[in-house]
């Protein structure tokens, strides 16, 4: 590849052997701190119209998110309808996040509604597949009309320590993508260790992502305050040092509003502002949509709501 | 020497478990060993309470009335094996554990009393069945700690529904007492969620609270009872309203609250030529 990582980290990609020193050398994550520190920002209280700013916020970032195998059209128009307008009042979700086959239909149904289309690729949600087959299932999706793309890092190679294959691959996959901005998935379940998760969010945005997310949502653990906060540590020095801004998507497991709220204190302390926006941070989210709907009614109304009162997906 | 009595932190109970207030809070209540602290719950108690029963309504609507029947005589056989504690805590203990096993009885026999096999104009079997309306609300009974508690309890879920109870203000230690028991016994965790503190502060979000099904205003406040039903109001919640003066809980039961809290459901079956 010929793609080399914005200044000053130039050199690092020159080759395998810089890539690893570099990768190698980054600071290690102080677990206990980290998890400690997730906690703690996991109690603040966030009460009445700064809580309902939140929750529209929320709603404004989900990557509202089918992936099942029984997926059908009419299924993804119905989460399309919800996504544009999720209830009386609401502001629409950020994107409608389908398998690859599902994007025409996605795009049919969101058309002039503002809603982008994500679509995940290379071979999501396991990444076991040829270079070339994963690149064609990218440029499908593209052709199709997604201008989300999420894709799967080869986890295998990555803890074989091939960190120069990944890193390859999502420069490719960023090349086939166009004009389409390209969510990199780094699938923390499977990481083992926060160390990995600094380095492949690293690596990810060496590689040009344009967006780094924790999961596939088909691996517990998913999403969890702590790795996103270590995430959400690497992006904000990834601009300090380079000036380019990655977005974050924790996704899976986040499912009620409570929970999302947590996350956006989290963007508040760990990068700032300049996170707090759908264009640079989302949910991976499907049933915490019908949470937040249900709190904002309770807000709205005064009394609790319940699931009989949203859609059931 | 001397031993260190082993105090008993009283708590709510909800989902099964035993949690402290969500609020922190206690409050005092009159117990036969002197003053003691009673969990004072919140509103956010109640929300939690209603979202554990309602996540038990399917499992337990869906046992055989057979099966609940079992589970339910069972909770009277732990009862008879406390009755000295639950003697101390209050009157009536046996007629409590008796009106218990009334109830628990009922089980598989009320749809043959509540139900009907209907004569059509046409050939169908036409079939009415009681089936349970889903979540209920009970305030339960202030002056009679136990006997009061099972007479508006066991009537509601012997048919499949879940309760969130707000237990007697002035004397809620019975109702802790009975959730020990029933988190003993076979009665999943959910089935029954026993809430403690002030009525007042407890019943309004439990009477507006959109995700239950029914509300026994038994033991509303005099003048809380008539903005209590209007909050049921807001989502046609089944309702059962304060009686003035407070029934005679030592009388005999009827199935009037049993049938309070069912929907009959009508079957048309084609009869096969």
């Amino acid at each position: 590849m010929t793609a080399t990582a914005p200044p000053p980290y130039s050199d690092v990609t020159r080759s395998e052997a810089s890539l690893r020193r570099f990768l190698h050398g980054l600071p290690g994550v102080d677990q206990v701190g980290a998890e400690a520190r997730a906690a703690m920002l996991g109690t603040r209280s966030i009460k009445t119209t700064a809580k309902a700013w939140a929750l529209d916020l929320a709603i404004r970032m989900i990557d509202l998110t089918t992936l099942e195998g029984a997926d059908t059209p009419g299924k993804v128009r119905a989460l399309c309808a919800k996504g544009r307008h999720p209830g009386p009042g609401s502001p629409p979700v950020a994107a409608i996040c389908v398998y690859g086959d599902m994007v025409p239909t996605a795009v049919d149904a969101l058309r002039g509604s503002g809603v982008h289309v994500a679509a995940v690729a290379t071979a999501f949600p396991s990444g076991r597949a040829a270079l070339d087959v994963k690149l064609a299932d990218t440029r499908h999706a593209v052709a199709d009309g997604a201008d989300e793309i999420d894709m799967v890092i080869d986890r295998g190679a990555f803890l074989s320590g091939r960190h120069q294959q990944v890193y390859d691959e999502i420069v490719a996959v960023k090349d086939a993508c166009g004009g389409a901005h390209l969510k990199v998935i780094l699938e923390t379940g499977e990481l083992s260790t926060y160390d990995n998760v600094r380095r492949a969010s690293w690596l990810a945005m060496l590689a040009g992502a344009d967006f780094i997310k924790t999961s596939t949502g088909k691996v517990s653990p998913a999403a969890t305050l702590p790795v996103t906060l270590v995430m959400l540590e690497a992006v904000r020095d990834f601009r300090d040092a380079t000036g380019r801004q990655v977005g974050m998507k924790p996704a899976g497991g986040i499912r009620t509003a409570k929970d999302a709220i947590k996350y956006l204190v989290l963007v508040n302390e760990t990068t700032g502002e300049d996170w707090l926006s759908p264009d640079w941070f989302r949910f991976g989210a499907s049933s915490l949509l019908n949470d937040l709907l249900m709190q904002r009614d309770k807000l709205a109304t005064g009394h609790y709501s319940g699931p009989d009162y949203v859609t059931l997906d | 020497m001397t031993r260190l009595p082993v105090l008993k932190t009283y708590k709510l109970y909800i989902g099964g478990k035993f949690p402290r207030s969500e609020s922190g809070r206690s409050y005092p209540v009159s117990s036969p060993s002197g003053v003691v602290n009673a969990a004072q719950g919140s509103r956010k108690d109640v929300r939690d309470a209603v979202v554990a029963a309602r996540a038990a309504f399917g499992g337990w609507s869906r046992a055989t009335a057979y099966n609940r029947g079992q589970v339910l005589y069972r909770v009277a056989e732990l009862l008879e094996g406390r009755r000295a504690e639950f003697g101390r805590l209050a009157p009536d203990v046996d007629e409590a554990i008796d009106r218990w096993v009334w109830y628990a009885g009922w089980t598989d026999k009320i749809a043959q009393v509540a139900g009907n096999a209907n004569p059509v104009a046409g050939p169908y079997f036409n079939l009415s069945v009681p089936e349970p309306t889903g979540v209920v609300g009970i305030l339960a009974p202030q002056s009679s700690p136990l006997l009061g508690l099972v007479s508006v309890l066991a009537p509601a879920i012997l048919t499949g529904n879940t309760a969130v109870v707000i237990a007697s203000e002035s004397s809620p230690l019975a109702a802790v007492a009975l959730a020990e028991v029933l988190a003993t016994s076979d009665v999943p965790g959910g089935v029954v969620n026993i809430v403690t503190g002030r009525t007042a502060e407890l019943a309004p979000p439990l009477a507006g609270h959109l995700d239950v099904n029914a509300l026994d205003l038994a033991g509303a406040p005099v003048d809380l009872a008539a903005s209590l039903e209007g909050l049921a109001a807001e989502n046609l919640k089944r309702v059962v309203r304060r009686a003035d003066p407070e029934p005679d809980w030592t009388a005999e039961p009827a199935l009037d609250r049993v049938l309070a809290f069912t929907e009959t459901k009508t079957v048309w079956h084609p009869i096969g030529v």
